[in-house]
Order: C-alpha cells, then structure tokens, then sequence
C-alpha cells in the first residue's frame, strides 16, 4: 500500500468515513503491506474509548448481550465499536462469522459499528490484530468498544487481555462452565454475568459463582506469605484479575435486555474504578509491554527466516547436521554471530 | 524492514433479503465458502437492503452473495446496489445473485451491476471458482 493510500485511509478515519475504518481493519487483518504505518499514524489519536471484553462458552449469550449493550450505550448518545472473533478451521482457514445475526436492536444504525474477524489460526497473532483494530476503532472516536470472543483457549485469553474491563459470560446449569472457570478464566473476568437468569438452576449457579469469587479472593487478599507471592506473580504475569476490586456477579435476560443496565452501572463502577486507583495506567503499560514484546518476537522471527534463507535454507541445513558435518548449535552459531556482531556494531 | 507475512481472505457476506424465509440455499453456500477458504458473514433471514449494505460496509467484505427467492429481486438488488454506492462500495464488491431468477430479469440486474447470478442447477465449484477469478481487489 503507497504512502498517499496509508494517509488517505488516516484522514477519512479521522473524518469520520465508515468506509475508511472498515478498509483500515481489513488491511490490519491482513497485515497488508503498509498496515505498520496505518497503526503508528492512529495511535496519537487513541486513549479515549473504554474497551470492554466480552467472553464466555459457545451458546452463552454474548452476542445477544453485547447487542443489548450496544444498544443502552447508544441510548445514552455514546457511539460503539464491537468486535466480534470467531474460530476459524485449522484445514481451510475458512470461518462462518455469525455473531452478526444477533446485533438485531442496531439496525441501520452506522454509529454501531460491528466488524467479525476470524481467529486467521495464528498463535499470539490474533491479539495483536485486535488491538490494533481497537486502536482503529479508538482514533475514529467511538466512546465504548466492545471485543466479543468464544473463551476456549489461550488466544482468547490474550484477545480479552486488550480490554480494560474483562466481563465473562456463564450460563446456567452447566457443569462445563464452573470446569472453564476452574481453568483459568476465573481469574481475568471483573465482571460475571450469568445469562438466561430466568432458566431453571440461574441461581445455584449463581451462588456457586460467589463462592468461587470469594475464594479467589482469598488466596490473592490472604497475609500469608506464600498466597501474597503467588498473587504478585500472576500479576506480573498480565494477569487482569486485581485483589482491589471485588468481582460482581450480575445476572441478565439477554434476549430480554433484562438487567442490561445493572450490567452498565458496574461496568461504570470498575472503570471508575480502575481510573481512580491507578490501575488504568497500570494496565496500559502492561498491555504496551506485552504489546512491544510480541511485536519483537514476531519481527525478530521474521529476520531469522531470512537469514536461514540467506544461509541456504532451512533443508541444506538439516542436511548438514544430519550428515554430521555440522551440529544444531554450530549452525545456530553461524547464522546468529553475524547478526549479533552486527548489533554489536551499531551499538559503539 | 520485514512487514510479517501478509495474510489475505477473501470476505463474503451472504444475505438474505426481504420476506423470503427459504435459507436452506444460503446455508448450503456459506458452508462451500467456508470449506473454500473463504470467510462467510451469514446475514440471517429477513434483512432490509439497508441492512445488508450496512453489514457490507462494516465488515468491507469482497463478495457480497444475495439469496432471494421471493421474486422481489427486480426492487431489493439495485436498493442494496444503491446503498453500496453512497459509501463507496459498490467498486469493489462482487454483487452475485443467488435462487429464483427468471431469465428475463438477469440482463437488468446486471445492468444494475450484478456480477453474475446463479440458477438452482449451478455447481458450488462454478461459484466458487468465479468468485476467486472476479473479487475486485
């Protein structure tokens, strides 16, 4: 992509053309040529937009919730960006993107802007599509962006990661959704929602959530030594979960808008919350390290893949230390010190 | 500088439009775009022109497939086709038409700017393979 295209898709975000935050996520999804620049030229103008994550099982409710949400926030005269991810096959790469079908309430409404991304089948790549979309979404000026994922695994954690409020989404009666919980997604969410609160076993589930909470929070507030370790370990980990703020359970009629608005005043309250204490920033810069980090990795990746190209590619290699004229580490060796002594150079 | 790998889909977006409740078509060729590769937005049934042009829009998809098969084609198509054009669209999207269309009323969608329409008979390969030589982009 030309330079004048990069500054053409900048302005019309900045003016406000839908058409031109549409193109600029695309070409972030696709990490088009010149996608770099796009995302450095927007960042100046980001900061303002609350992001919201929302995750939770398959059938929970999230697309039908965000909608709700969506739709009481542009009632308040406050415009809305979601992003909704879904799987992609690991065979084809092919997805069928439906949250769509759900966002029923905002029809016709251009200042609600949904946009569906497929998980691509990256690892570690998705997250960094998604916050530069949410960068994207930020400098066209939306007040509230919504990041809507199925929360199976660790790309999905990494996606909600991005969010400054982590809301997860049970619903009740299913075993398999205190087994998620169990497996780590309890400790990001600050927010619980158990959706389809008028179902049979709403309230068990409820309660059981409750308990669960409290029992984080025990072992991140305990004063014994051990538990305090552990708690400032997760954190440094990009842990979201924070002993500060006690998490809320809230419960919703989705379909209904039921509770929809008690969901709001807590999403208020947290970052409120978060703003107050400091902890906005705190989690800003987290999420900019991790940013960095991942952004180093992948281009450092991309240099090696040339060097081994460069060194004959990957297959002569092998052959070499399959053969015994050479080892992995003499190899390794080969194609690094150049690179290092280069480093090592430009540093003097 | 290394720029990462770029990583191009072809996006559709599969709609139905107006009162016609008949998606088991719709379904069939979001499940062959899927399986090709592809990445389907299904629109679900009884969307308005707007609808679709809104949801084309946001999700800047490459293909834009409309299934009808209530003989309203000849009123929604050049509505949906309008409304792609005044947020400057309509250049790059491939408008296809899929279900019941009499053959008398392809020449005019066209006119309107239908890339191709599709008739019950047509394999999914023939579609797929036109999107793949036809996206605009």
């Amino acid at each position: 992509m030309s330079e004048a295209r990069v500054d053409d898709l900048v302005s019309g975000i900045l003016d406000g053309q839908h058409r031109a935050l549409a193109r600029a996520i695309t070409t972030i999804e696709n990490r088009e040529s010149g996608y770099r620049d796009l995302v450095s030229a927007l960042h100046a103008h980001t900061g303002d937009a609350e992001v919201i994550g929302v995750t939770g099982s398959p059938g929970a409710g999230k697309s039908t919730l965000v909608d709700k949400l969506a739709k009481r926030y542009r009632d308040c005269g406050l415009t809305v960006g979601v992003i909704a991810v879904d799987p992609s096959s690991p065979y084809t790469g092919g997805a069928v993107l439906g949250d769509r079908i759900r966002m029923a309430s905002n029809v016709g409404d251009m200042d609600v802007f949904f946009r569906s991304m497929s998980a691509r089948g990256q690892l570690g790549g998705l997250s960094t599509a998604t916050a530069d979309a949410i960068t994207a979404l930020d400098a066209f000026g939306k007040d509230r962006i919504v990041v809507e994922t199925v929360g199976a695994g660790q790309n999905e954690v990494d996606v909600v990661r991005t969010a400054d409020t982590v809301v997860v989404l049970v619903q009740p009666g299913s075993g398999d959704d205190v087994q998620m919980l169990k497996a780590g997604i309890l400790e990001i969410g600050d927010v619980f929602v158990v959706n389809k609160a008028d179902m049979d076993g709403a309230s068990t589930t409820v309660a059981d959530l409750r308990e669960m909470l409290h029992m984080r929070d025990g072992s991140t507030t305990a004063a014994t030594g051990h538990h305090g370790l552990g708690a400032v370990a997760d954190e440094e980990g990009g842990g979201t979960a924070d002993a500060g703020w006690d998490p809320e359970v809230v419960e919703t009629v989705a379909t209904e808008g039921t509770g929809v608005e008690a969901l709001i005043d807590v999403l208020d309250d947290h970052y409120a919350y978060l703003r107050e204490t400091g902890e906005l920033d705190r989690r800003e810069r987290t999420r900019y390290a991790e940013e960095i980090r991942q952004l180093l990795r992948t281009d450092a990746a991309d240099l090696l893949e040339d060097e081994i190209e460069r060194h004959g590619g990957m297959d002569a290699l092998v052959d070499e230390v399959q053969a015994r004229d050479a080892d992995p580490y003499t190899v390794t060796d080969r194609i690094l010190t150049p690179l290092a002594d280069c480093v090592e150079r430009r540093r003097e | 500088m290394s720029t990462g790998q770029e990583q191009r889909t072809i996006r559709c977006l599969v709609a139905k439009v107006g009162l016609d409740g008949h998606d088991r078509g719709a379904h069939v060729i979001a499940r062959a775009f899927r399986d090709a590769g592809f990445e389907v937005i299904y629109s679900g049934l009884h969307r308005a022109p707007e609808e679709i042009v809104q949801a084309a829009v946001q999700e800047d998809v490459d293909v834009l497939g409309i299934s009808i098969l209530s003989g309203a084609h000849n009123t929604l198509v050049p509505k949906v086709i309008e409304g792609l054009k005044e947020y400057g669209a309509f250049e790059d999207t491939l408008v296809l038409v899929g279900g019941i269309i009499p053959d008398e009323d392809r020449s005019d969608l066209k006119e309107a700017g239908v890339a191709e329409v599709f008739g019950p008979g047509t394999s999914m390969q023939e579609t797929i393979d036109f999107v793949r030589e036809n996206v605009r982009r």
